[in-house]
């Protein structure tokens, strides 16, 4: 991959002072700057032939075109959202045509009942301002800036986000849906949120959703951080789809502490490219995690997706549950790291991938990897792939399906149990999704009209904001994995909690 | 009525063509019991495969209709749609599709009451208690309903599962691949009586068979016999017993001799035999 132009220190220094930013802030950010030029550019980074630095950084400054009218959008993406079923007020939302809450909602009633709880919930920006100490306590402490060169870039240019912070053995009942709450800050193309969980609390976290949703970048370079301190137990759902033209980054690290849990649920149908490994560092006794990461490459695309695990205490658990979906010549890349250090006695960790191949031209690679150090330790893995063939296509054919209709209904099928866990409304938007995506002209980004790939000029907004709509929240699966050490793993100039720091092989092969 | 006229089929495999049959006519009368006998390896399934419109069997002469209209070049799901149903032999699994959603699904599709989104909402209340009520009378449990399409499905299982389908679907024109292979004598009958109701009902049944035991359970209006991919002989019941009797080294050898003859007592009306004495005693 090739960077070309660069990012000024002025830049850096203008985005701190537009935030009226605390002086720590804005070192960590120019600390950042320097990691970023001076790291090597990785070797990893596969479907990206170049990077154009000067156009991220007018994207930073310059903010996010919007769409000014419903005609405005793409014929495809209004046809999408008919095809969902949602109505024309609601998909607005969605499409970033409107962006204001209502102030009536339910979500509006869920803020009054966080803060009466004592949790924090806040634009990211907001919270560096109103809780400085608490933020920098935390920031940047489980993923640092020094572990790769787009983690470097992610914290020097960071903007929007969230901030939770939840008091000790407070247990939020019902999942909180950022988007809903906080708007769009959500949306940025370096955002960064960090939860944090204090001592015996829990938290369910939703972000995304997976009706689709425009961006009008190219590069999305985001990062989530969760601390989760002692007996503390929390959830983070993610489900994107976003239109094809975005190269979606995603940096996102757990630390559990003593008897500590951290799920993860991270859903990829749109984007280009995708790279995510949700990471887990269990570095308490008893900590746990299980990560549940679902890959769909419908049409030419690549979703290069895993999990880490660092076992770094004893009696420490992991899962990871990888299901991912190749159709229309698009590429899956499972990526997996579990290691058990020296002393993480009677860990135990289960690894569970399941490829489906919908035809001839789509792939799937599984490249899962385990590092035992700990002789009481044991880690298990399992793989299975499957083909849709001929004969099941002209069975099911001969009872009167449409070969799309058939493939959405063995989709369904294989994604059925990472969906059960998930609220029945999230299901029921996902199925639909996934019966758009299979079964009628193509999602988004195979506009017909268009060829197959969106436009990246399409000056959209996108501003998702998406609320009320209980239905349209959307998202899918769950996830729960993994993570990564800061401390622990030197990843340096390597991949961001990929799970193969040593000779990656190419994923297209 | 479901009409084979003078059809010649190559089967695609890896990229070349192979001739498995070869000017092949019949035909299927609504509420008539056509059995289509052959030795192995004869072209029966592959006619079967034909009719529902397998893309790798591709007509290179000849034409199939239904009720009259050209169905050659429609696909498998527009065959479906107009009344056309397989009941495979040796059906494929499918896994991560619950049969009970493949029923509905299908069901949905037949009655044109659900498509695409829409495929697997019960739009019609009777669904529910005709998959129970045929299934039981099948022998099939709810648990079976709720497996994987055909996943680890004993032989017998995946017979009647496909009965199932047929009796739910209620096609009208079915084509039963050997449905009584693997299954037990109790098997048989069950299936065997499934199949004379829908018969009489007015389905049309073109079924497959290489020997003749389920032919005394459901006796044919018509016998075609069919030997390397060409017809070989035609008649009633009579034929059916022949066969059984003599198998079918004996009728090879004098293949267009035997179709001349047996074209002719078809046309000139079915002999009667002891196998219509048989039909109107299971009829009663």
């Amino acid at each position: 991959m090739i960077l070309r132009g660069r990012i000024s220190r002025g830049l850096v220094e203008e985005i701190s002072r537009i935030k009226r930013e605390p002086e720590w802030m804005l070192r960590l950010r120019l600390r950042a700057l320097e990691l970023f030029e001076s790291l090597p550019t990785p070797q990893w980074l596969r479907g990206v032939e170049d990077l154009d630095l000067d156009q991220i950084s007018a994207y930073v400054s310059s903010g996010s075109p919007r769409a000014e009218s419903w005609s405005e959008l793409p014929d495809y993406m209004r046809k999408y959202y008919e095809r969902l079923g949602i109505p024309e007020l609601e998909a607005r939302f969605l499409s970033g045509l409107t962006a204001v809450l209502d102030s009536e909602t339910v979500y509006s009633r869920m803020k009054e009942y966080l803060e009466k709880l004592g949790v924090i919930l806040l634009p990211m920006e907001e919270a560096v301002q109103r809780y400085p100490d608490l933020v920098r306590e935390h920031f940047s402490r489980v993923f640092p800036p020094s572990d790769h060169k787009f983690a470097a870039l992610h914290t020097a240019l960071w903007s929007g986000g969230a901030f939770v912070y939840v008091p000790k053995g407070v247990r939020v009942p019902q999942p909180i849906e950022a988007y809903f709450i906080i708007g769009g800050s959500l949306e940025g193309q370096f955002e960064h949120t960090l939860i944090v969980a204090d001592e015996g609390s829990e938290l369910t976290f939703i972000e995304g959703c997976s009706a689709p949703m425009l961006k009008n970048y190219s590069f999305h370079d985001g990062m989530v951080e969760i601390h989760a301190l002692r007996g503390s137990r929390v959830k983070f759902i993610t489900v994107q789809n976003w239109s094809r033209n975005v190269i979606n980054f995603n940096n996102k690290r757990a630390i559990a502490e003593e008897d500590a849990t951290v799920e993860w649920v991270e859903g990829s149908i749109g984007s280009r490219v995708t790279y995510t490994y949700p990471s887990t560092i269990l570095r308490g006794r008893g900590s746990r995690t299980s990560n549940v990461v679902v890959g769909i490459a419908n049409g030419p695309y690549l979703k290069d997706t895993g999990s880490k695990v660092i076992h770094a205490a004893p009696d420490t658990r992991s899962s990871i549950v990888s299901k991912n979906i190749s159709n229309g010549g698009g590429v899956n890349v499972y990526r997996g790291l579990v290691r058990m250090l020296k002393g993480a006695t009677n860990s135990v960790s289960h690894v569970e991938c399941s490829s489906l191949i919908m035809d001839k031209a789509s792939k799937a690679h599984t490249y899962p990897h385990v590092q035992l150090e700990e002789p009481t330790a044991s880690a298990s893995h399992e793989a299975t792939t499957s083909r849709l063939t001929e004969d099941q296509l002209f069975y099911l054919r001969s009872r009167g399906l449409k070969e799309g209709e058939a493939k959405s209904l063995i989709v369904l099928g294989f994604l059925q149990d990472v969906m059960q866990d998930l609220p029945i409304e999230y299901v029921s938007v996902l199925t639909k999704v996934m019966q758009v995506e299979f079964s009628e002209v193509g999602g988004l980004g195979r506009d017909p009209r268009r060829g197959t790939r969106v436009p990246e000029d399409l000056g959209l907004p996108h501003r998702q904001a998406l609320h009320r709509l209980e239905r349209v929240r959307a998202l899918l699966i769950r996830c729960l994995p993994v993570l990564g050490g800061w401390l622990l793993l030197s990843n340096r100039g390597g991949c961001p909690d990929r799970g193969d720091a040593a000779g990656l092989p190419d994923a297209g092969s | 009525m479901l009409e084979v006229d003078g059809i010649s089929v190559d089967v695609i495999r890896d990229g070349a063509a192979r001739r498995v049959l070869e000017g092949v006519t019949l035909s299927v009368r609504p509420g008539e019991v056509h059995a289509l006998m052959g030795p192995n390896g004869s072209g029966k399934s592959t006619l079967l495969y034909t009719l529902a419109g397998h893309p790798s069997y591709r007509l290179a002469a000849g034409r199939i209709s239904m009720d009259g209209e050209d169905v050659s070049s429609l696909s498998p799901e527009e065959r479906f749609l107009r009344g056309l149903l397989l009941a495979f032999q040796s059906p494929v699994e499918v896994p991560g599709v619950r049969l009970s959603s493949l029923l509905l699904a299908s069901y949905n599709k037949r009655n044109g009451i659900a498509s695409g989104r829409n495929l697997l909402e019960v739009r019609d209340p009777r669904f529910l208690s005709a998959m129970r009520d045929a299934a039981a009378a099948l022998g099939i449990g709810p648990d079976l309903l709720n497996r994987e399409v055909n996943v680890g499905f004993s032989g017998g299982e995946k017979k009647r599962a496909e009965v199932l389908q047929a009796i739910l679907l209620k096609p009208k024109y079915l084509l039963l691949d050997e449905p009584d292979s693997g299954l037990d004598v109790d098997g048989v009958d069950t299936v065997a009586r499934a199949v004379r109701d829908m018969a009489s009902s007015g389905v049309g049944v073109l079924l497959v068979t290489h020997y003749a035991r389920i032919l005394h359970r459901v006796v044919p209006d018509e016998v075609t016999l069919l030997i390397d991919g060409r017809i070989a002989g035609r008649g009633g019941p009579e034929l059916a017993e022949r066969v059984e009797r003599e198998g079918y080294s004996s009728l090879r050898g004098g293949s267009a001799r035997a179709g001349m003859r047996y074209r002719a007592s078809w046309d000139t009306g079915r002999r009667r035999s002891s196998w219509d004495r048989r039909k109107s005693a299971l009829a009663a």
